[in-house]
């Protein structure tokens, strides 16, 4: 086995880890935090379905973005369907049998990766071009997205332009997923696939320890997930119940 | 027009979004609070010597506590949807005043001290020890934050800056620096029973007197009881209902519907007050001791059920919170709301009146007493996206607005993009109804101004009913600076009160006959 082969096994296996466990605990630690007032953003629903379908459309379709900024709802939106749909896609390199959807999707997402580059050059230049949102930004804003950039520019070049040896990336995820070192393939050494190998890994380290939290925490946001039915249901936290003796 | 010594904002047709204009507002803060008005609500006097320390340990303790607040300093990924969305910022153009940045104040120094990135990448992520300049502009700009939640409606995750600014006035109240508008007023609840201080004998007084003026007004006898055991209702009230203009009218309002209604109500001197600052400071105990007198009042009284006179902030500790930090109210009579609004009480009466006979209906109106208004309606902002009326979502629109429209003939609503969910703040509200704030809220209320120009010179507007304490105290007091008149200013129930008529009320008509036959 390659030095590269031996060193990104190690560090994909160290990125899962790290990935796993820092956003376990991070949900933990939002699930075990009571919210101890009911703040939900009214007008909300007063039922438990509602707020499911709230929770829906605010995940899926970014309603609250869409009332609030048209062009960064165009480009955030863009960029996120092509990211779900491109990471879809991606399950082909690592299922063996590949499931039929994914196999039948393959060639049509494969052009998403442009929808989503599209989308993020759209993020970059708004945070930099509007004078309000560069004022709130931190040089790690910058960097992410372009790190995603990275992500998205160098795969669409594989993809198109300088085709890999995607066989043996498979076979070395297949082998790394299995636990599988004896006939472990060497990962293919072209830059490209090494970048893009490369920011992946970073991506899923500091997923937990950045803004990207936004995606778990989404589902935890007490003004979206509440029904409004205080006068109904007495709704009382535990620490605040101690109040009461 | 009143004096300022600072420039009114210009009104513009369509609203504009300001270019930013950093440190536009950093001279503005409210007085600090002196000890005595520290010390009653469990606050340290002042500033403690080791007050980094004690405000770290207090976020810490407030984010064990408020997954609100956890997940709010998590979530945000700056993607600015909420920039121009604060009504001081598009007044003041103060960067500062974005929601967002105004957050980032609390966010950076919890990336400090409670994240990985913060304790070791302090610069790539914008993290910042709390240094005394941290700690001014804390003070200053989360006291420029009137917690109406308009920015969590448009944040994609909901993140309500509101909830930050609860946070972190806490946090400044735990190490000693307090503000004193809220604080003293809260120690005032403790001790007299209301906000304004009015003792129980004063509040009869005033109440005597309501009751004459309606009397001369009308032949009736019209009651405002106070601590009347055994009845049935308790109206908890802002104070300033009992003689701040036109807060009044609107008391004389509830009055007359609970009169035509037949029930029998009370005020109470030890719940003399709706008004909930406790919520304004981020502090649950205080919120929960101020709620508790309601509680007392009920049992004392010996109470079936709670009515909340007009007012905002504390309509929403009372739909919202009320159950919560004093329920549970199973000693109340369930076959109604725990509390009502007094919108939600007269909007019942008229949907029962509807099919009835106009002479056996329980509320008469006579809509042409209000013919000289052309109204619009202002939605206070806890009333609107803290809260709710009737037993759909969204009634707290509709209700106030089918009462208006049941009056009262002309009804015209603003601009959309400012009333319902997206209404703006009238400048004042979250505890910064203070004169020293009056630059802050001349320049927060634009606009809520600009709109309300608007539908004055496109449909002849000439009065804004509203449903609430401060923006009622906020608008009277800052219309002036507009040019304009602070009489626009109406009670949603004095419009009632105006069109009301009273069971063996004399009709104008009926009234020049009379007049007419005693001269002969
Ligand atoms: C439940 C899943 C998710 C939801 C609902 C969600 C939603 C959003 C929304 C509404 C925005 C704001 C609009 C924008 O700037 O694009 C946003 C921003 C962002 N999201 Fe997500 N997201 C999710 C998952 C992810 C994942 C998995 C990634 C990356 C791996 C990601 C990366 C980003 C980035 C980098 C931004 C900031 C864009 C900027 O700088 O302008 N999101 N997300
Ligand atoms: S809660 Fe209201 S005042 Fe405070 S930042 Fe948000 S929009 Fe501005
Ligand atoms: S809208 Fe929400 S996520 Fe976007 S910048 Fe404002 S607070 Fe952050």
């Amino acid at each position: 086995m390659s030095f590269l082969t031996v060193a990104f096994a190690a560090l994909f296996y160290a990125a899962t880890i790290l990935l796993v466990v820092g956003l376990a605990r991070r949900i933990y630690l939002y699930w075990k935090t009571p919210a101890p007032l009911k703040i939900p953003t009214t007008p909300a629903p007063i039922t438990t379905g509602g707020v499911v379908l709230r929770m829906f459309r605010e995940v899926v379709f970014f309603e609250s973005l869409f009332k609030g900024s048209k062009w960064t709802w165009l480009f955030g939106w863009v960029f996120h369907m092509a990211l779900f749909a491109v990471l879809f896609r991606h399950l082909r390199y690592f299922q063996e049998p590949v499931w039929g959807l994914v196999e039948w999707v393959g060639p049509l997402f494969k052009y998403l990766a442009f929808a989503m580059v599209i989308g993020l050059l759209g993020l970059l230049a708004r945070r930099y071009l509007v004078d309000r949102v560069r004022y709130i930004s931190a040089p790690s804003d910058y960097l992410m997205l372009l790190l995603l950039l990275g992500i998205g520019i160098s795969g669409a070049l594989t993809t198109f332009v300088a085709h890999t040896d995607v066989v043996a990336v498979k076979s070395f995820f297949r082998h790394l997923m299995t636990f599988n070192f004896g006939t472990m393939p060497n990962l293919p050494s072209d830059p490209l696939m090494v970048i893009h190998l490369g920011l992946v890994a970073l991506l899923m380290i500091i997923f937990p320890i950045s803004k990207l939290l936004h995606a778990p925490g989404v589902f935890f946001s007490p003004t979206r997930n509440q029904v409004d039915n205080p006068r109904e249901k007495r709704h009382i936290a535990d620490w605040a119940r101690k109040l009461e003796q | 027009m009143a004096k300022a010594e600072f420039e009114i904002p210009e009104l513009k047709e369509y609203p504009e979004i300001p270019p930013i204009q950093p440190g536009a507002m950093a001279h503005s803060k409210p007085y600090v609070a002196k000890a005595d008005f520290q010390e009653p609500l469990g606050y340290p006097g002042e500033l403690v010597d080791d007050w980094q320390d004690k405000a770290i340990e207090a976020m810490g303790d407030l984010l064990g506590k408020y997954r609100s607040l956890q997940v709010f300093l998590d979530a945000c990924v700056k993607c600015g949807s909420c920039t121009d969305k604060c009504h001081y910022y598009l007044g003041t153009a103060d960067p500062k005043n974005m929601p967002v940045a105004r957050q980032d104040l609390l966010r950076k120094v919890y990336r400090r001290y409670f994240t990985f990135a913060g304790k070791y990448f302090p610069k790539l992520v914008g993290a910042t020890d709390l240094t005394e300049e941290v700690l001014e502009d804390w003070y200053n700009y989360f006291h420029q934050c009137s917690q109406c939640r308009r920015c969590s409606v448009f944040c994609p995750y909901g993140i309500d800056t509101a909830e930050i600014s609860m946070a972190a006035r806490e946090i400044m109240d735990r190490i000693g620096l307090g503000q004193k508008y809220c604080n003293e007023i809260v120690g005032k609840v403790f001790r007299i029973g209301n906000n304004l201080g009015l003792p129980g004998p004063a509040l009869e007084d005033t109440l005597e007197g309501l009751e004459e003026d309606v009397f001369d007004d009308t032949g009736v006898e019209v009651k405002y009881p106070l601590d009347k055991k055994g009845a049935d209702i308790l109206l908890v009230t802002p104070s300033a209902d009992f003689f701040a203009e036109p807060h009044v009218d609107g008391l004389i309002g509830y009055g007359k519907v609970f009169h035509e209604a037949g029930v029998n109500w009370t005020l109470s001197s030890k719940a003399s007050e709706a008004a909930n600052f406790g919520m304004f400071i981020g502090s649950y105990e205080n919120m929960r001791k101020i709620s508790l007198r309601i509680r007392e009042a009920a049992l004392e009284l010996g109470v079936k059920r709670i009515v909340f006179g007009e007012c905002g902030h504390a309509w929403r500790v009372a739909y919202s919170f009320l159950n919560t930090l004093a329920g549970p109210w199973d000693f109340l009579d369930q076959n109604y709301p725990i509390p009502q609004h007094i919108c939600e009480f007269t909007y019942d009466l008229i949907q029962k009146d509807k099919d009835k006979p106009e002479e056996e209906k329980v509320l008469k109106f006579d809509k042409s007493q209000n013919d000289d208004m052309v109204v619009t309606f202002h939605d206070s902002c806890n009333v609107a996206r803290a809260s709710r009326m009737g037993d759909f979502p969204g009634g707290q629109f509709v209700i106030p607005r089918e009462i208006i429209k049941t009056v009262c003939n002309n009804f015209v609503d603003m601009d959309p993009d400012t009333v319902y969910e997206k209404t703006f703040c009238c400048g004042g509200g979250g505890g910064l109804l203070t004169d020293e704030l009056m630059e802050l809220r001349v320049k927060g209320a634009k606009p809520r101004m600009e709109a309300l120009r608007n539908v004055i010179e496109e449909d002849g507007v000439t009065h804004m009913a509203m449903i609430c304490a401060i923006c009622k105290a906020q608008f009277t007091k800052v219309l002036p600076y507009y040019g304009r008149g602070m009489d626009m200013i109406v009670s949603l129930h004095q419009l009632v009160s105006n069109a009301i008529v009273l069971t063996g009320q004399q009709t104008e008509d009926e009234e020049e006959e009379e007049n007419e036959a005693a001269a002969e």
